[in-house]
């Protein structure tokens, strides 16, 4: 019971388990299988690389038991990237939930990379994690890679190019920003993630 | 579209907030924590906290203290200082930091950029440059500004970026502290001439400085200390004032 923060080699785990012990809810940072199947929720957080992360996930077997969840998931930043097929950051195979590609932004010219700091997101679809008391808020994002705008995309950000800014499908859902990081934006965004 | 961020910045000793008016002549600014939450309050995009405890019991007060930074506060924050090895960047992130910034270390083994970059990702790594304006040029000093290096700004930041920092915070020692503005000429050169994001630090004094240096500097964030801790300029106000003039920043 309760809720599940998966336990990799690529996650930023304790700013996660914070920001839910600021909504006082308590949360098992774990990567034992039978407590993430039996947890309500689960979220799958990332800061890192993906190929590194992907070989940690198979390694461990996780990579089969984040695809066969049935209760709402979370992936955020580096985990919703590794939620896609593929990704281009050491050409990677990931997990296929999400049927995307996950590409490196274009140099342009006076852009910077990557994309760092605070930026605006805009719901596309009532399905996803943003809902109208957080579109078009601030929220705060660290990423050089991106998932382009496709038919799971349920919010949009736009820099160098729109890009998935939030993704859904079935009970599979997941954030390009992090929202543990994004004030109180982000705490209502994760609030909305809890009482799915 | 992404804005333009405003980054108090906490100097640590012993676990109290400390501000130097040219690198010396210490302060006392209060609770790390409780400042920190402060400022995220009233709208900072960001944090740095820096230890410049030299003791080894200081050393872990700090870690400690960032534990209670992660728990408490919302928004990101970067902590910085002693920072020799892997090891050390890999306590201050598992303490629940977001990023860390390396000076000193890094000039004398640059090498611990690349390994900091490969280990946990280019976005984790802030490359701290002081420098001040000698001889015709901006030159690089080590151990909070006291000591000249052989090494330039440009040149030094675009090593640093090539071997994976993900951000460079450049504070012109020649500013820090007088509150008569950025360094704008050489901070707009910094953003042309660099890949990635550029904070300016050293010299606000003013709300229009700012302006200044997000127009004239090209700056992605600004950083800043002492006014912001005596309530010189308040972060709210701040914004609002840039906002006006049509600078993009989070209201």
């Amino acid at each position: 019971m309760g809720v599940a923060i998966i336990k990799y080699n690529a996650g930023n785990n304790f700013s996660v388990l914070c920001s839910l012990r600021r909504l006082g809810v308590e949360a098992t940072v774990t990567d034992d299988a039978d407590k993430i199947r039996r947890a309500e929720k689960v979220i799958f957080p990332g800061v890192g690389e993906a190929s590194s992360a992907m070989s940690y996930l198979r390694a461990t077997g996780l990579d089969q038991l984040i695809k066969s969840l049935q209760q709402p998931v979370l992936g955020i930043c580096i985990g919703q990237q590794l939620l896609c097929r593929h990704s281009m950051e050491g050409d990677t195979e990931c997990l296929g939930v999400f049927d995307a590609e996950v590409r490196r932004f274009p140099d342009f010219e006076g852009m910077k990379i990557p994309h760092m700091g605070w930026n605006t997101v805009s719901s596309m679809s009532p399905n996803g994690v943003i809902t109208p008391e957080t579109d078009n808020s601030f929220v705060y994002y660290v990423h050089s890679y991106y998932v382009p705008v496709c038919d799971l995309t349920t919010a949009v950000t736009d820099y160098i190019v729109p890009f998935s800014a939030a993704m859904r499908k079935d009970n599979f859902y997941s954030t390009q920003f992090h929202p543990e990081k994004s004030g109180d934006t982000g705490e209502a965004i994760i609030k909305t993630f809890l009482e799915l | 579209m992404l804005a333009k961020r405003i980054i108090p910045c906490l100097d640590v000793k012993d676990g109290k907030t400390v501000k130097g008016v040219n690198f010396v002549n210490f302060r006392d600014a209060g609770d790390p924590v409780a400042l920190g939450k402060k400022y995220s309050d009233e709208g900072a995009d960001e944090l740095v906290y820096l230890d410049i405890t030299a003791s080894h019991e200081g050393r872990r007060t700090f870690v400690d203290l960032v534990t209670r930074v992660a728990e408490n506060i919302k928004i990101p924050f970067t902590v910085g200082g002693g920072i020799g090895c892997v090891e050390d960047v890999e306590r201050l992130l598992d303490a629940g930091a977001d990023k860390v910034s390396v000076n000193s270390s890094a000039l004398r083994n640059p090498h611990l950029i690349d390994d900091i970059a490969s280990r946990f990702g280019s976005q984790v790594c802030v490359l701290a440059i002081d420098a001040r304006f000698t001889d015709g040029d901006w030159r690089c000093y080590v151990n909070g500004g006291r000591v000249p290096t052989e090494r330039h700004l440009l040149e030094w930041a675009k090593e640093g970026v090539m071997r994976g920092a993900g951000e460079i915070l450049f504070t012109s020692m020649d500013h820090d502290g007088v509150k008569t503005g950025f360094a704008c000429d050489v901070l707009s050169r910094l953003s042309d001439e660099l890949s990635v994001p550029v904070i300016a630090s050293g010299g606000a004094g003013a709300c229009s400085h700012f302006y200044d240096v997000f127009t004239r500097g090209k700056a992605d964030a600004a950083l800043a200390a002492g006014i912001f801790h005596f309530n010189e300029i308040g972060i709210a106000g701040l914004k609002q004032y840039l906002y006006d003039r049509n600078i993009n920043v989070r209201l």
